[in-house]
């Protein structure tokens, strides 16, 4: 209450009592030429000119944002055509060629991904949602805030000690394991924000009709709540989609097809970071083309996301 | 004991061990960290942080220009941040909380904070980098185009969505009651915000800022294409420098021995920094929230 306080004393400093409080149209007519002097037309126009500002500078800290998508779509556009999404590249100097082997590694270290983070992220999740009083699940719910602010490239480090060196080289495993560390917050915080909005008497009413504890989770309580966990998944699926700086040692990059999962594999991401730093222009033009697919993927799985969720929104 | 009994008790093993899983990875991640950087930390000590010089060939390594580079560039960035998502949180929480302004561009920020990092350094290495040639040759200084200047502006592009949307929330959860009582006194709207909201919600914008900050200290690819990786002690604000996270995508995947246990010791330094960073933006960003909760009933 001590904020209320102070703006009756900043009113009162700012000359409340010439305020009129019924001013007839033909005074304010009068009063036009002393308006903008007197203190609450300064007052005002102070209000007008701080709108003013905000919105001035909204717009301008979206022109950027607005500025990568469409620099993206016209450089990036011109470049896509059947043989860019299913050909290999091609050493510099030779025309063609396409970025289908990227494609490809980044479908395998997102199914790859998916399969370690998925199983475990949920389970943890229903875990956090169930018993969400103790002092473990403080723990746990610490260690999801650090680890969902862990820089990524110390991922792509603890991958590399964990993976990479004890199998001897680069390889689509590892990628898979540092995008599934990076996966796992997210579909941990979604699953358990999900089943705690579920109302207690759906469970309760399970229980009463006899059904054991775990087969009341299992097939009341998470296909009720499938909606958000879905869409906490496909968040973190586009989440990943993009990160490159765990793989830059661990999945590599490879310049052919691969679906070993034992040997380098590349992905879009990567493909961008090399092509964008390489010297050459027609590189860079292919950097553009591969950005648009890679931007278009995250986006429709953000969108597929949103919809979801607001389709099949939990309602009770 | 019956069937039943045991896939209950099979059941609440799982998910009790898939629990304590995360807390095994986050020990595991740490203590990992911490092991491989023994030979770094027992051959330069805390002198690492001091020494400027970092030298592969001759295996002398000091991290001072990549905590320097780290540290300059992510507050320049957020210093150019900071009034646009303010107004973006003002604009979202206060002038316009409801209709299709609001949840047209609270959606495409939120969509546009997910566009992935090495798009944006994509971007600005053909966007702003000529931008800032231009300017370094109106200065008259060497036009680098890259260095610490284009890798925070390209910083700060990144982090407003993600500061701004934690201002917002913030500042919706003020209680209307105190707003009111201020208008109700014949205050003017740049009046309650100036005496009201932002008294009220500063802990939480300050909060905002530093995971903001944590983000950008973490952030990898778009400051790597950017910044121009020198090893030395950049000179100007548009000198190239490299920062902690840049100097290990750099590096890490050529170096063995005493330059990797090196590159892991700065990993481990960012790992405890954003540790830190998050957990007190965290921890005050819930305690606001608490308060909020407890107002309203």
């Amino acid at each position: 209450m001590n904020t209320a306080e102070n703006i009756a004393e900043n009113i009162e400093d700012t000359n409340m009592h010439k305020i009129i409080p019924f001013p007839s149209p033909l005074r304010i007519h009068e009063d036009k030429t002393l308006r903008n002097n007197s203190p609450v037309g300064y007052r005002i126009f102070k209000d007008k000119l701080f709108k003013c500002l905000v919105i001035i500078l909204s717009i301008l800290s979206f022109l950027p944002l607005l500025l990568v998508l469409f620099h993206i779509t016209k450089n990036g556009i011109s470049v896509i055509n059947w043989g860019f999404l299913t050909e290999l590249p091609l050493p510099i100097g030779e025309k063609g060629g396409g970025v289908f082997n990227s494609i490809i590694g980044s479908l395998i270290l997102i199914i790859l991904s998916s399969i370690i983070s998925i199983p475990l992220g949920i389970s943890a999740g229903i875990y956090l949602a169930e018993k969400n009083k103790g002092r473990i699940a403080n723990i746990i719910n610490l260690c999801i805030v650090v680890l969902q602010g862990t820089p990524s490239i110390v991922i792509g480090i603890i991958t590399y000690i964990w993976v990479v060196a004890p199998l001897g080289g680069f390889s689509a495993l590892s990628g898979g394991i540092a995008l599934s560390i990076m996966m796992l917050p997210v579909i941990i915080k979604s699953t358990e924000e999900t089943l705690k909005l579920i109302p207690y008497h759906l469970k309760e009413a399970s229980l009463a009709l006899g059904v054991p504890y775990y087969k009341t989770i299992l097939k009341v309580i998470l296909p009720t709540g499938l909606s958000g966990i879905l869409t906490g998944i496909l968040l973190s699926v586009a989440r990943i989609t993009g990160e490159t700086a765990p793989l830059l040692f661990t999945a590599f990059g490879n310049q052919f097809l691969n679906y070993n999962i034992l040997k380098p594999i590349d992905s879009l991401p990567y493909r961008i970071f090399y092509y964008a730093m390489s010297p050459y222009p027609e590189w860079h033009t292919f950097a553009w083309g591969a950005s648009f697919i890679l931007v278009m993927i995250v986006l429709s799985f953000n969108l597929i996301a949103r919809g979801i969720s607001a389709k099949w929104k939990v309602q009770f | 004991m019956t069937k039943t009994d045991k896939s209950e008790r099979r059941f609440t093993n799982i998910i009790f061990i898939s629990g304590l899983s995360i807390i095994v990875l986050l020990l595991a991640i740490f203590s990992t960290l911490l092991i491989a950087s023994i030979p770094s930390i027992k051959t330069f000590g805390i002198g690492f942080f001091i020494s400027k010089h970092w030298d592969p060939s001759l295996e002398k390594f000091g991290a001072l220009p990549f905590l320097y580079g780290t540290l300059i560039t992510s507050i320049i960035a957020l210093f150019i941040s900071i009034p646009f998502s303010i107004s973006i949180s003002i604009f979202l929480g206060e002038f316009f909380r409801e209709g299709f302004i609001s949840n047209f561009l609270r959606s495409s920020t939120e969509v546009l904070a997910g566009i992935p990092s090495v798009i944006y350094g994509l971007w600005g290495l053909f966007l702003l980098m000529p931008i800032t040639r231009f300017i370094q040759t109106s200065l008259g200084t060497t036009p680098y185009g890259v260095g610490i200047f284009t890798a925070s502006l390209i910083l700060a592009i990144m982090i407003i969505p993600f500061s701004a949307s934690i201002g917002r929330e913030v500042i919706s959860l003020i209680p209307a009651d105190l707003k009111e009582a201020a208008y109700s006194l014949g205050a003017t709207r740049f009046e309650v915000i100036k005496n009201i909201i932002i008294p009220y919600a500063r802990s939480g914008i300050i909060a905002g800022i530093l995971l903001a900050f944590g983000r950008a200290i973490g952030e990898t690819m778009a400051v790597t294409m950017l910044i121009g990786n020198s090893n030395f002690l950049p000179k100007s604000i548009f000198s190239p420098a490299n920062t902690m996270a840049s100097v290990i995508a750099n590096e890490f995947a050529e170096s063995t021995g005493i330059t990797a246990s090196s590159l892991i010791y700065i990993g481990l330094v960012l790992f405890l920094v954003t540790m830190f960073v998050n957990i007190a933006g965290t921890y005050i960003i819930k305690k606001i929230s608490l308060e909020a909760s407890k107002e309203v009933t």
